[in-house]
């Protein structure tokens, strides 16, 4: 059974999406502010680390580490509102690259499954 | 509690404090300067314990295997035993050649290495004077040119490396160099593509480097090389900029200046305006470009963001932040 990671192209389209996302994500108003005075390249390695999961490429996020890289953020506000946003750019950028509306759908699922973990509930 | 040993001496760290914070309470002395994770003076080498997360960034494979480590950015959580030892052995003898003035708060500086110190146009290098004092600065010569090298260093008011450097006390003196670091440089096997060179103030040094290397190697693509200063009279090279814009069409050169200045002639062919809006508007699709951006460090943050937004790739952003020390 192929993956969405394989089926989209593997890393080398994980590196166009990753910039796409990030791009989205920096012009948001509702998460910009949490990018701020980011180093640009680690975060493009955790989202492009995130997009490899989300699209059933090889992870090794464990929950732990979602939990834990996001609890400082949590106390900061993060909320339900900005998990919905990242989906929502996840969605747009992997239909940029050409993915079907179940791969959408797949992936978005993907990402839900860490909600809990993300906002420590 | 962590312990910190140190050649031999035994030293306690609170939880938070960096390896260097450590070293400089207690008296011992080591290179340093931007202690801010830039300039790779604090090199030290970790000779038993765990390499602390985060220490290593930015150094090459071959230090990073040797367990080399910026001491500024280290906050060890467990016992670490670290050696100066190392560092210094890297370190190459050199000789100050001469030092001119280039413009009105630039130094052009050039030294003598007593070895061959391989490196790419567009590396840096830390400069050692012999009682400890350390700066690091882009290497603005090409190594097909000879075994000298140039460097380019601004005149900072208090400045102790550039006062000194600009002082009769630092004619013909003997320092030492360690390097080269970096990954500002250009590769070859892309010759058609377009590069947007974008210095501010002395950022315009690794880039004159990496510009020659580029036309050397035969590079056809459009080049676009943007120097910007806070004045006219502050630019500098723009006559050897010039030149080299006659004699190669795929070169353009963009002088800029945030202020006008005082002498209306000095302007003649400058824009004036802030670096990242003229930039942007001069209509590059930045999509299919290799970047290289480099000078005040949060200048070259400020525009590594708005390239990136304007569609360059961010793996095709080179940057070098320089962050400064008086």
């Amino acid at each position: 059974m192929t993956t969405i990671y394989q089926a989209l192209g593997g890393e080398a389209a994980v590196d166009q999406a990753v910039d796409i996302f990030y791009r989205k994500m920096l012009l948001d108003a509702r998460v910009a502010d949490y990018f701020e005075d980011v180093d640009m390249d680690r975060q493009r390695a955790k989202q492009k680390a995130f997009l490899t999961m989300v699209m059933g490429g090889p992870n090794h996020y464990t929950g732990k580490d979602m939990r834990s890289a996001h609890a400082q953020l949590v106390q900061r506000g993060l909320n339900d509102g900005h998990v919905d946003v990242v989906i929502e750019h996840l969605g747009a950028t992997l239909k940029e690259l050409g993915a079907s509306d179940e791969q959408v759908a797949a992936v978005a699922a993907l990402a839900n499954s860490v909600r809990s973990d993300v906002l420590g509930r | 509690m962590t312990r910190l040993v140190c050649d031999g001496r035994e030293l306690e760290l609170a939880p938070g404090i960096s390896v260097l914070t450590a070293l400089i309470e207690a008296g011992v002395k080591v290179p340093n300067s931007c202690r801010a994770g830039a300039c790779q003076a604090c090199l030290v080498q970790v000779t038993d314990g765990v390499v602390p997360e985060g220490a290593q960034r930015g150094l090459k494979d071959a230090l990073r295997a040797q367990g080399y480590i910026l001491a500024c950015q280290a906050v060890p959580r467990a016992d670490l035993a670290i050696s100066l030892a190392g560092a210094k052995a890297l370190e190459l003898s050199a000789t100050l050649r001469a030092v001119e003035r280039l413009g009105v708060d630039m130094l052009r500086v050039r030294l003598l290495p007593a070895e061959p110190f391989p490196h790419r146009a567009g590396q840096f290098l830390t400069l050692i004077r012999q009682d400890g004092l350390a700066r690091s600065y882009s290497i603005a010569s090409l190594p097909a040119e000879g075994a000298e090298i140039e460097l380019h260093v601004r005149i900072i008011p208090g400045g102790r490396m550039s006062g000194w450097l600009a002082s009769p006390a630092g004619e013909s003196a003997a320092v030492r160099v360690r390097g080269p670091a970096g990954e500002c440089f250009y590769t070859r096997g892309r010759p058609e593509r377009s590069l947007v060179l974008v210095g501010v103030g002395s950022g315009l040094a690794p880039l004159w480097g990496i510009l020659r290397d580029a036309l050397a190697a035969g590079h056809h693509g459009p080049i676009q090389l943007w120097h910007a200063a806070r004045s006219p009279e502050r630019l500098y090279f723009c006559d050897e900029l010039r030149g080299i814009a006659a004699l190669h069409r795929n070169f353009s050169y963009r002088p800029c200046a945030l202020e006008p200045g005082l002498e209306p002639a000095l302007e003649r062919g400058v824009q004036i305006g802030p670096i990242d809006e003229l930039l942007a508007a001069a209509g590059n699709s930045f999509a299919d470009s290799s970047l290289f951006l480099c000078g005040d460090a949060e200048i070259v943050q400020r525009l590594k963001r708005k390239v990136f937004l304007l569609g360059a790739s961010l793996q095709d952003i080179h940057a070098d932040a320089f962050v400064g020390a008086p």
